[in-house]
């Protein structure tokens, strides 16, 4: 009897716990899926496609739905670090097909090269480049996010991706890596394009 | 000719992490001349097993961790940790008591955390945790004072029974113990939470056992306490540690001693005996002012060092050991990264209301 | 606020948290004049020298300048000019090592002066309370005054503030060891500074001016005592000597109790802050014209045997001023630009002298030692104690380390001033300051990148937003447009009549079209039926433009031609043409032009499939692997070199028509001749030749004009007359259409190109399977 009651008890309690849980998940249903925003807001939003997928977004709703992490090679470790933090996985290594080098670049069209085919254009995924059909071409270089979309479709290869040059403005810091000029007594202060060009560079 | 290059600043004050460490250590020495005038040579011979200890077990991190061994091995930090702990244990424990302690202090308190600055745990003390956990016994050994003993135990007679358990003449560390009147000895905070479990009153312990107590409050110990009470006061003054601890340690000990012992004076000793008994004075400005395990802001170190105090009372008086200074010190260093968090200081322009109300 | 005064009038000051006394060491200069020194050989004057925009250049390299002429303007605010310091010559503008901690290279002008010193000519300004406030202002900034304090922001915009100022403080603490240079200054300008006050007086109107000077000043303190005697609202605060009490924000902690709210400039509390080498040149620049082209410089070290002030002209290599006080030179160089404190590392001394630069620096190694001897935080705290700004740099340094930025964020980083008192007291000797700007300048870079990301992720999303709508567009175009047709395919409504008739116009086009082709060569048959392939969509649109033209029964070949350029096809043209008598030469040879280049691609076409089956044999043949782009492009040549062939053959034949015009004519086998790039220089050197035949027969056919009997002479001119019109015609014709080849010249070689990439691919392809 005792064990029958028993049965009673915890199945009630159960059904009860049960039907409170079903209206909770009823009632208090988040809307959007706020996870993809999450990780969109991670990712750089350079739209390059490296990871197999036509933009970030796509690629944010991908890893929500379980895709690996470390495909984003613009972002990098920190971006993979931090996704890794909101889903609660470990930290992978870049992957190898999308490990090399992500250091910021732009995309610079050789204008004499351009035919103005318009390919590029078209492949900009932020509308980074302006141009007409033979019209040469050329890039806004301050909303180029250096995806390199545009120098696959190139049928001249006129465009390449340059490094953005370090000044003084967005100098980071890195004190040993400045290059020290050894000058010589020798040299005098008028041409100091020789010692430019004279410059042994040392890393201290 | 290279040109060097530094970031500012580029003037120092040239103090160092040893020079400061050097300091500490120097402070300790009125408490230790303290504890040899009352208990013998015992103390001195743990404090020296303990340095040789530690310096050969950081040597040997280090050298396996790739360190610069000039940087890091002399740094004092090792021999203050070996020193804490020496003081701590009983003058006549085993000498193998010290080598577990300081090389578990050395190896897996502060290296395996990643060696100085980085260990969570005050290493002497984590270490006296230990070794109190695992050999009750051997740790809770601790002689009358010298003036107490039947024999004179000299340099010699410490030393045989530190490496064999007995002196020169045989008698056991037990039967040094023993009292004329054929009880056995122990420290005055133990004496008193065994005859409090028996039901005893303090007054009636008091007079069953007035040998251990003293004139005073606690024969022998409150020298010593009284002796690292002025170091402590020489590190306050050379600016060596911050005040804040020290103060609030003491301070809440005394706040939480008076609550106790206006409550119930028969089974709560009163403030001055909390304070020179046990490792109070250098729990108080040795152990608890780590600036590594310690609590950084003002704020924080005088909720710091004013938990540790609460921490103290409460387990001598409610708790199971006798002394209690470990086992607040450690519970503290877990509670310090907490107390961190919420005591970051207001910095310059924010968050004033004045300020805010300006901004808006 | 009267509790304010009344206390800076007793001489009680509020304390801001930490701080820390550094030995002063400014006994090596503090008791010797401000030195002149003499005129370095050049001159080096970065373009930038504050903080915000840099001007633009308004002079060049060899242009002789006189002193105070302004080199660089601009209408930004945050921009202010730079003048020449001295007369003399622009030597050269180019990238140079700049007085920044990272020793990068900027523009900087190079001058040379020539000793003579000729100023510009200046309008001194009697009574400066006639003019009105921004024309004040104006001339502040036309004179590139700079906050000359260390940070060098722009003073024109602190003086342009709104709100009601309550304290205008003229900051002369000079709190950094070993500068004297404001000390000095004080001591030997101070009527000129207090004047430089009662300008920004008359521009500010505060309410009270206090001047703190720290009390190891005691000659300045009462040099400007006395010079401001008769001023009633300036009251001199003679605040205790602690560092950073020169810092902004810490002096008005000191003198006001307030603080400057985070991420708030000080006028927000009706404070603006002034240095009094500012104020000086302020002065100076107002009342006697003179732009900021000098500055007080303190060099000293134990390094230099005679460590003074100095009048520094702006530009000064910082060597020149080492050497004018006799620097001896160290094993371990170490030259610093600013105070010891808060100074930076400079690369080497071909630097010259800022508008923020108060000291030159050059200690012994003993004075500054320079070795790392940073070992582990014990976390002591006495960084905390002394921090300005009451951080916790031990945590700071922590979570920098770490690269946990939100952390650095929550513990206020950016509210540090880099004073570096923190690194001064570390015994672990930690450049705390150091790990804070790599912190800073990361977090900084990753806003920016957060904010890019922002950005493009907007146009990212615009893009698709338009290409969908374009889509939508189109796709309903397409659905009118089937909608139209099934409309006239199945209702008698006018709409479909009129559909009919067009249906019927059609046809009668297709008809004429038909009688057209009849009379065609063959060639252009067959060239017709490519283009017909080619052109399959536009068809009906030619056919249409055709038809219509049949049917205006324009029988005149311009408009024929008209209508057929508009077509576009070369093909077309051709057809047409045939018809067109007196154009068709030209228009021959475009067509043959047009056939040899579709030959030429088919055989091209036909060549790169063989050549990649060949390399692809060679391939597996043998391991030595032939690239197939030297194949492709010798295919390319071949076909660009035909395509020349005809090309220049057709020219010839319009040019031994069109010889009365031989002088167009020329220029336009000229073109034609450097239209296709890629002939090789054997070709080139035949045309040549042959262009110079062309050019004798056109002589001849000119001088035997001329010898010819008047009568023949009016009717060979007449008959000239209309060929040269022909002939220039046709030349307009030929124009557009060596235009027009080279164009395709360039897309054959592009297509080319194309080509070679591909097929790379396609090797690599292979390669890799």
């Amino acid at each position: 009897m005792t064990i029958v009651l028993a049965i009673l008890v915890l199945g009630g309690i159960s059904l009860l716990f049960g039907a409170l849980l079903g209206y909770a998940a009823v009632k208090f249903k988040v809307e959007a899926d706020p996870l993809v925003d999450q990780l969109d807001a991670l990712l750089p939003q350079t739209q390059c496609g490296q990871c197999g997928y036509p933009g970030c977004k796509p690629y944010a709703e991908a890893i929500a739905n379980g895709e690996a992490i470390n495909k984003c090679a613009p972002g990098g470790e920190d971006t993979i670090k931090k996704i890794a933090d909101l889903m609660g996985v470990d930290v992978q290594p870049l992957d190898e097909s999308h490990a090399e080098d992500n250091s910021p670049k732009v995309a610079f069209i050789i204008e004499e090269d351009c035919i103005g085919c318009t390919k590029c254009i078209q492949a900009c995924p932020v509308d980074a480049i302006i141009g007409a059909a033979k019209q040469m071409h050329t890039i806004i270089a301050d909303e180029c996010t250096g995806c390199d979309l545009c120098v696959a479709p190139c049928p001249v290869d006129c465009i390449k991706m340059i490094p953005i040059k370090q000044t003084t403005q967005n100098w980071q810091w890195h004190l040993n890596r400045i290059a020290i000029t050894e000058i010589h007594d020798d040299e005098n202060l008028d041409d100091s394009n020789k010692h430019q060009d004279n410059n042994k560079v040392k890393a201290s | 000719m290279a040109f060097f290059i530094a970031s500012s600043p580029h003037e120092h004050n040239r103090s160092k992490t040893s020079a400061l460490m050097r300091l500490v250590i120097m402070a300790t020495i009125p408490g230790i001349f303290a504890q040899w005038y009352f208990f013998g040579w015992g103390n001195l011979i743990h404090i020296g097993i303990a340095i040789t200890c530690a310096l050969i077990t950081e040597f040997i991190v280090l050298s396996l961790r790739n360190k610069p061994l000039n940087k890091y091995l002399l740094d004092g930090s090792a021999i203050l940790t070996a020193i804490l702990l020496g003081i701590s244990i009983p003058a006549l424990a085993p000498w193998w008591i010290t080598v577990i302690g300081s090389i578990f202090a050395i190896l897996v308190v502060k290296q395996l955390y990643g060696g100085l600055g980085h260990n969570a745990f005050n290493p002497a003390m984590a270490a006296y945790v230990l070794l109190l956990v695992s050999f009750p016994v051997q740790m809770t050994n601790w002689q009358p004072p010298l003036s107490l003993l039947p024999i004179d135990l000299d340099f010699n007679n410490a030393l045989s029974t530190i490496f064999t358990g007995f002196t020169l003449e045989g008698y056991s560390v037990e039967q040094l113990r023993t009292h004329i009147d054929g009880f056995t000895m122990a420290t005055p905070l133990d004496t008193l939470k065994t005859n409090l479990t028996l039901g005893l009153t303090l007054d009636e312990i008091h007079r069953a056992m007035p040998m251990v107590f003293g004139e005073n409050f606690a024969l022998g110990w409150e020298w010593v306490n009284a002796g690292f009470l002025l170091g402590g006061v020489f590190l306050l003054i050379k600016r060596a540690i911050h005040w804040s601890i020290p103060v609030s340690f003491l301070g809440s000990m005394l706040i939480f001693s008076f609550i106790a012992y206006s409550f119930n004076p028969d089974l709560n000793p009163p403030t001055m005996f909390h304070w020179l008994a046990g490792g109070t004075m250098l729990g108080a400005f040795f152990i608890l002012t780590d600036p590594v395990t310690c609590a950084t802001s003002v704020k924080g170190r005088l909720i710091f060092g004013a938990l540790a105090g609460f921490l103290v009372i409460l387990i001598r008086n409610i708790g199971g050991y006798p002394d209690a200074i470990a086992f607040s010190v450690l519970l503290c260093n877990m509670a310090a990264p907490l107390i961190d968090q919420y005591t970051i200081p207001r910095a310059y322009g924010q968050g004033t209301s004045k300020n805010t109300e300006e901004l808006k | 606020m009267s509790s304010i005064i009344s206390r800076i009038k007793k001489g009680q000051w509020w304390k801001f948290h930490g701080g820390i006394h550094p030995p002063q060491q400014k006994h090596f200069t503090y008791n010797k004049p401000i030195r002149n020194i003499a005129m370095p050989e050049e001159l080096i004057l970065p373009l930038k020298q504050h903080i915000g925009q840099k001007g633009e250049l308004i002079v060049s390299v060899g242009d002789k300048v006189l002193k105070g002429q302004p080199l660089t303007q601009s209408h930004h605010p945050m921009a202010v000019p730079i003048h020449a310091p001295t007369s003399g010559t622009v030597k050269a503008i180019h990238d140079a090592p700049v007085a920044h901690p990272s020793g990068f290279n900027e523009p900087c002008l190079f001058l040379e002066p020539d000793g003579n010193d000729t100023w510009k000519k200046r309008v001194l300004c009697e009574n400066y309370q006639q003019l009105s406030h921004q024309a004040i202002i104006d001339k502040i900034a036309n004179a590139g005054i700079a906050g000359m304090g260390g940070a060098g922001f722009p003073s024109h915009i602190k003086l342009n503030t709104k709100p009601e100022i309550e304290f205008l403080i003229i900051n002369g603490a000079e709190c950094e060891p070993y500068i004297t240079a404001d000390d000095l200054l004080m001591r030997e300008h101070c009527n000129t500074i207090v004047e430089g006050i009662k300008i920004l007086d008359y521009i500010l109107k505060p309410q009270h001016i206090l001047i703190a000077i720290e009390d190891n000043k005691p000659e300045a303190i009462k040099a400007i005592q006395q010079a401001s005697a008769n001023e009633n609202n300036i009251q001199v605060c003679v605040i205790p000597t602690k560092y950073p009490t020169g810092g902004e924000k810490q002096l008005i902690k000191t003198l006001t109790g307030q603080e400057v709210p985070h991420g708030a400039l000080p006028n927000s509390l009706g404070i603006v802050m002034q240095n009094v080498a500012t104020c000086f040149a302020i002065a100076e620049a107002v009342i006697d014209d003179i732009p900021l082209i000098r500055r007080v410089v303190t060099v000293t070290g134990k390094a230099v045997e005679k460590p003074q002030n100095v009048w520094a002209l702006l530009g000064t290599p910082v060597k020149h001023l080492l050497t004018q006080c006799q620097y001896q030179p160290q094993p371990k160089e170490h030259l610093i630009m600013g105070g010891p404190m808060m100074g930076f590392s400079l690369p080497n001394s071909y630097v010259g002298i800022i508008k923020t630069t108060n000291c030159i620096l050059a200690p012994t190694a003993k004075e500054i030692p320079n070795e790392d001897n940073e070992v582990e935080c014990i976390r002591c705290g006495q960084c905390a104690d002394v921090c300005p700004s009451q951080l916790l740099p031990q945590e700071l340094q922590w979570h920098a380390k770490a690269k946990n930025y939100d952390q650095l964020t929550k513990y206020n980083l950016f509210d540090c001033i880099e004073c570096g008192a923190c690194a001064y007291v570390c015994p672990s000797q930690i450049p705390l300051v150091y790990y804070y700007r790599i912190a800073k300048a990361e977090i900084r870079y990753q806003q920016q990148q957060e904010l890019k990301a922002e950005k493009a992720k907007a146009r990212f999303e615009a893009r698709k937003k338009r290409l969908a709508l374009e889509k939508i567009k189109r796709e309903e175009k397409h659905r009118k447009a089937a909608e139209a047709r099934r409309a006239a395919m199945n209702s008698n409504s006018a709409e479909a009549q009129s559909a009919k008739s067009a249906v019927a116009a059609a046809l009668a086009r297709a008809k004429a079209k038909k009688a057209q082709t009849a009379e065609q060569q063959e060639s252009s048959k067959s060239q017709e039926n490519i283009v017909e392939k080619n052109t399959s969509d536009k068809k009906s649109a030619v056919a249409a433009a055709i038809a219509r033209a049949k049917a205006k029964k324009s029988k005149t070949a311009p408009k024929v031609e008209e209508v057929v350029e508009k077509t576009n096809k070369p093909a077309k043209a051709a057809a047409t043409q045939q018809e067109a008598v007196p154009a068709v030469d030209s228009k021959k040879a475009q067509v043959a032009a047009a056939i040899a280049r579709a030959k030429a691609k088919k055989e091209t076409q036909n060549k790169t499939t063989k050549t990649t089956k060949t390399t692809k044999a060679d391939q597996t043949k043998s391991s030595n692997t032939t690239t197939a782009k030297p194949d492709a492009t010798k295919a390319t040549k071949t076909v660009t070199k035909k395509t020349a062939e005809k090309q220049k053959a057709t020219s010839k034949k319009t040019q031994s028509k069109a010889k009365p015009a031989a002088s167009t004519t020329k220029k336009v086998t000229a073109k034609a001749k450097a239209a296709p790039k890629r002939t090789t220089a054997n070709q080139k050197v035949t045309k040549d030749t042959k262009t110079n035949d062309n050019e004798k027969t056109n002589n001849i056919a000119v001088t035997s004009a001329e010898n010819a009997e008047i009568k023949a002479q009016k009717i060979k001119a007449a008959v000239a007359k209309a060929k040269a019109k022909k002939a220039a015609e046709t030349n307009d014709a030929n124009n557009q259409n060596t235009q027009e080849s080279d164009k395709k010249q360039r897309i054959a070689a592009a297509i080319a190109k194309a080509k070679a990439k591909k097929q790379q691919l396609n090797q690599q392809q292979q390669e890799s399977t």
